[in-house]
């Protein structure tokens, strides 16, 4: 129970941060992303703000022995720049451009009735199930 | 440049930091998206429980979001959908491919001093402006 409520308290300030930031609205997302164009740095503020506060944040938590309610902390150990990172990345950089979406701000953009973050989400998902469906191969 | 907004952006991210810190704090997990979207049609059990928790607690923050502060974002109207199916599609098998998006690379794993995330985070971020620069400029598409 407790951990499902820091996962919904997680959230809404996940999603909270989303909209102050703006990162929800898919045009400010291509202004960003627009450099050659009329260039909207807004939103390199929004990872240097996450990062300010993460950063440190993170830093002092892996002190820890372990989060406050589980026994280990499910961090990421994988070390090698391999080929699937690489591509993998280049293709969502290419989604995200045509788009103006990325995974939280499509979902988050449900919650202000916006028809086109459904789509989003819902051609996310059609994603997913095919990059699992090729990996099996 | 219209609409340059440096301190509201600022202060959002850091509640993205906030919320970071507090699933690791106290769930010792990471909050990338993409995982967790992700996560909610593979684990079964608690791991589904907490992931859907999550992402209803990311709908619901936009949703009080714009009770407090209506009208704030003016969503676009005109934008070819089938851009955004295409790019959605592409989003999905890219962040399932190099394991992450712009929140579990680009803030989360960044924050934990990643190679990996640093990458990846530079990999998207070239390939977005490369892709809005073709689309835009080249193309005239948008």
């Amino acid at each position: 129970m407790n951990k499902l409520l820091v996962a919904l308290i997680s959230g809404i300030i996940f999603g909270l941060g989303l909209s102050l930031s703006q990162m929800v609205d898919p045009n400010k997302v291509l202004g960003f992303l627009d450099i050659a164009g009329d260039w909207n740095p807004s939103l390199a503020f929004v990872m240097a703000g996450a990062l300010a506060v993460a950063m440190p944040g993170f830093y002092w938590i892996k002190k820890r022995q372990r989060p406050i309610f589980e026994d280990g902390f499910h961090l990421s150990h994988k070390k090698q720049i391999d080929k699937p990172l690489v591509l993998g990345a280049i293709i969502f950089g290419i989604g995200w451009g045509l788009s103006g979406y990325c995974p939280g701000p499509a979902v988050a953009g449900i919650g202000f009735g916006n028809g086109e973050a459904l789509v989003m989400v819902l051609a996310i998902y059609a994603g997913f199930f095919a990059e699992r469906f090729i990996a099996k191969k | 440049m219209e609409n340059f907004t440096p301190v509201s952006a600022f202060l959002g991210g850091c509640l993205i930091g906030l919320s970071a810190i507090l699933l690791l704090l106290y769930n010792g997990r990471t909050a990338g998206i993409s995982g967790i979207m992700n996560g909610i049609f593979l684990s079964p059990g608690h791991e589904q429980r907490w992931r859907l928790t999550f992402l209803i607690g990311l709908i619901l923050g936009a949703v009080i979001f714009q009770q407090i502060v209506p009208d704030f974002i003016q969503f676009r109207s005109d934008y070819p959908l089938a851009l955004v199916a295409i790019g959605g599609f592409l989003v999905g098998v890219g962040t399932r491919l190099s394991s992450g998006c712009t929140s579990g690379h680009g803030i989360c794993g960044i924050a934990n001093l990643s190679r990996r995330s640093i990458i990846a985070t530079l990999c998207f971020m070239a390939s977005g402006f490369i892709t809005v620069f073709i689309i835009k400029h080249v193309l005239y598409l948008i």
